[in-house]
């Protein structure tokens, strides 16, 4: 089964553990300022929303790269950039339409989420359940049953799951 | 170890950033934070010093675990010689920065002098330097932190800085981090302005943690403690659902909300201004106060409030620039700007409340202040020719609204309400209508309904706090183990270990709140894992003992001794009438002593040449 980030806004608190996680992983310390998943915070509409990469069936990111240094992680369906192969040219920062895929000064390459091959920190660390890792067929499921729930009369919709 | 071992130190006489390397052996006699700031603070300052004088010192500071994976680890600590009280002041601030400075690269900045003219200090990890801030002065914070942001095209940098009440010279000013995260009490944003530093830019890109002791045995820790905040009722469900706003309707219900300048306790009101009522849609929009909860850096808690005044309001119609959410009300706050002035009006309190953080002023001591002017009204001391016309009635929303806006825009009355209860009411001849210890405004405990508390706000060493020793936990919601309100046995004992255990949290990055859940079976491991060193339950406990006492030993030589330990005449001899806690009086005679003797201190609350070698200070 493939598996996908799933993310809800409306859970998120703004806590960061999620990004230091992900750059704990990717970089051996605490470090927001290096995580691939950000948190953006809208002050005025008190609202937090977790953004990363959807690792897209046919990526922009990998097309666009001249030296083939993305590839397909088969298991987890990441599209996973080769350090040894990245030349640092940002060409796939310009394809990706979500600009979830950045260049490093740190390393001279470009950076992006590999759902750390399979087991994504960002969800292990996420308190409230804002980022879950789930079936990629089934990302809108949640969303899919609070809908189908509000269709009931309220009694029945206690009992729903 | 999880110091990154280097301080700045930055002149402002002279205008230098230098570094230096973290005086090691400091830190592992007090930690980090509140407790290693302070001593060099007290290496350093005279405790005579005029809190306002180029002399005074004030210094930010992080914890060893502030930026790490810890639960809550995000937070800072502004130490300095106060001026709302003389003594010692240290202010503790959530939201983003702490973490952020250490991501620069620096446990802690201690700035000194004066600059000639307004400034910023700019970090970008080892860069550190002074900035023009002349078009910064007369900037609200709001529009403060926009400019930095802009100035230097990043978003993602993060500020503290002063709004417009600290340059008016109030005595209660704060400064404000991340827009509505405050170092709040005391005055620390008083003593800021009175260095010309309008505000602390920065930006961390070096990471935390890379030198953390033993990191599995530290994400060992740390998950457990997580997992016991969630399991817990009111860290995992209370507090991010309600905030520190659940306990109005629990204070109230005990008989412990103090109300009309603390005249009684028990405020009618109460229910309309609770963290219940934060949920309820309005009648006028439908929408309700409350439009989020938050978290700062690193919390799995998240009892921050996000709210949202109607727009409808009188306190912000045409007033677009308060129509978004910001920091709502935190029950400390809800209790001073309302129960204390009888104003049960949400939206505002929500309004006066986005005021504190826009212009940075404490909403405790300040609305503890109103409340003693309307007393002052009330009894015709004070008349509409010294209140720039605003009938000052306990209760009235609208001259509650004025009075914020007169502080603000500094005009006569607000120049009276900058001065902070106690030297308000000397100024009007009422000395006994102020509200304080040490000149410091209560928090929202009566301590006549509630023993132990009253002992804590008496011996707090910044005057009136209920984060110095929050014996509420036990006295009233049974946290570790319930003891009875009204009793005053026990009660020295339970002070002195919620001190002590109090600066040693406060000292590590961790925020006080995750105490309602863990006890120090839970931090000294996180500490331990983490710190180079035996950080055992009973270390832990000793440095919170001796923080305690050096800060106690700061104020003893800044001229403070057992007369100042005291409660205002109100507490002890107006009973309190009506409800769960009618008749009662604080008893703090009956509980002093014996905490001077548990403390080792002699028994006129002088800290004992015995103490001092056992604690080795």
């Amino acid at each position: 089964m493939l598996k996908s980030l799933n993310i809800n806004p409306a859970k998120c608190t703004g806590c960061l553990q999620c990004e230091m996680a992900c750059s704990y992983e990717h970089t051996g310390a605490f470090n927001p300022s290096r995580s691939y998943i950000k948190v953006f915070t809208f002050h005025y509409e008190g609202r937090f929303v977790p953004y990363t990469c959807t690792q897209c069936e046919e990526a922009w990111c990998q097309r666009a790269c001249p030296v083939d240094a993305i590839s397909l992680d088969a298991t987890t369906g990441a599209k996973v950039v080769s350090d040894d192969k990245c030349v640092g040219c940002k060409v796939c920062t310009i394809a990706c339409p979500f600009g979830t895929i950045n260049y490093s000064h740190v390393t001279g390459k470009v950076v992006k989420c590999d759902l750390c091959g399979g087991d994504p920190e960002c969800a292990k660390a996420c308190p409230t359940e804002a980022i879950t890792y789930v079936d990629a067929d089934w990302t809108g499921y949640d969303r899919m049953a609070a809908m189908a729930a509000k269709s009931l009369p309220a009694a029945e919709a206690a009992s729903a799951s | 170890m999880s110091w990154t071992r280097k301080i700045l130190r930055v002149n402002l006489t002279e205008g230098t950033c230098t570094p230096e390397d973290l005086n090691m052996e400091w830190a592992n006699d007090y930690l980090g934070q509140r407790g290693l700031a302070t001593k060099y603070l007290v290496e350093e300052v005279d405790p005579k010093v005029d809190p306002l004088s180029p002399e005074n010192k004030m210094i930010m500071a992080t914890g060893p675990l502030t930026g790490t994976m810890a639960a809550t680890a995000g937070r800072y600590s502004v130490i300095t010689k106060g001026p709302l009280t003389g003594a010692i002041a240290c202010s503790n601030s959530g939201g983003f920065i702490g973490n952020e400075f250490k991501n620069a690269g620096w446990d802690m900045i201690i700035f000194e002098g004066k600059s000639e003219k307004p400034v910023y200090l700019w970090i970008n990890d080892d860069e550190a330097e002074l900035r023009d801030a002349s078009e910064l002065w007369g900037k609200s914070s709001w529009e403060t932190d926009d400019l930095l942001r802009q100035w230097h095209q990043d978003p993602q940098i993060r500020v503290a800085c002063i709004g417009r009440t600290a340059e008016q010279g109030c005595l209660y000013a704060c400064i404000i981090n991340d827009k509505h995260r405050a170092a709040g009490r005391s005055g620390v944003g008083t003593v800021m302005a009175s260095k010309n530093l309008k505000a602390v830019a920065v930006r961390g890109t070096k990471g935390v943690g890379q030198n953390i002791k033993d990191m599995k045995r530290f994400f060992e820790a740390v998950n457990d403690g997580k997992k016991v905040l969630a399991d817990n009722a009111v860290t995992g469900q209370g507090l991010p659902t309600y905030g520190t706003q659940v306990l109005m309707n629990v204070i109230n219900g005990v008989g412990g909300l103090p109300v009309q300048n603390m005249k009684n306790a028990g405020f009618e009101g109460a229910e309309k201004i609770s963290g219940e009522a934060m949920h309820e849609p309005r009648p006028s929009d439908g929408k309700p106060n409350l439009t989020t909860n938050a978290a700062c850096f690193g919390c799995t808690i998240a009892c921050g409030r996000i709210s949202t005044v109607d727009k409808g309001h009188f306190t912000v119609q045409n007033k677009p620039e308060y129509w978004g959410a910001s920091g709502g009300l935190e029950y400390e706050a809800a209790w001073a700007l309302g129960a204390d002035t009888c104003v049960d009006d949400l939206d505002a309190l929500t309004y006066v409340n986005f005021l504190c953080n826009e212009d940075g002023f404490d909403p405790i001591s300040f609305g503890c202040t109103v409340a003693a002017a309307m007393e002052l009204f009330e009894q015709g001391v004070l008349t509409t020719e010294q209140t720039d016309g605003i009938e000052l009635r306990f209760g009235d929303a609208k001259a509650f609204v004025a009075a914020a806006e007169a502080l603000v825009a500094g005009t006569d009355f607000g120049k009276d309400l900058a001065l902070g209860s106690k030297r308000l009411c000397e100024k009007y001849g009422r000395p006994e209508l102020s509200m304080t210890v040490k000149g410091q405004e209560f928090p929202a405990y009566d301590p006549r309904g509630i023993q132990g508390i009253g002992l804590n706000y008496a011996t707090s060493n910044r005057g009136a706090c209920h984060l110095r020793g929050y014996t509420i936990a036990s006295e009233v919601l049974g946290i570790p183990f319930k003891t009875e309100q009204t009793a005053t046995e026990g009660k020295p004992e339970l002070v002195k270990a919620f001190q002590d255990a109090t600066s040693l949290v406060d000292s590590s990055g961790l925020c006080l709140f995750t105490t309602f859940a863990w006890g120090m079976e839970n931090i000294a491991p996180q500490i331990d894992a983490a710190c180079d060193g035996d950080w055992s339950v009973d270390r832990c406990l000793e440095v919170g003992e001796r923080i305690w006492n050096m800060e106690r030993l700061f104020n003893e030589a800044a001229g403070f001794t057992a007369d100042d330990d005291k409660l205002p005449k109100r507490m002890l001899e107006e009973p309190i009438k009506g409800g769960p806690t009618d008749g009662q009086v604080n008893r703090l005679g009956e509980m002093l002593p014996k905490y001077y003797e548990l403390r080792g201190w002699t028994p006129d609350g002088k800290v004992s040449e015995e103490t001092k070698q056992r604690l080795s200070l």
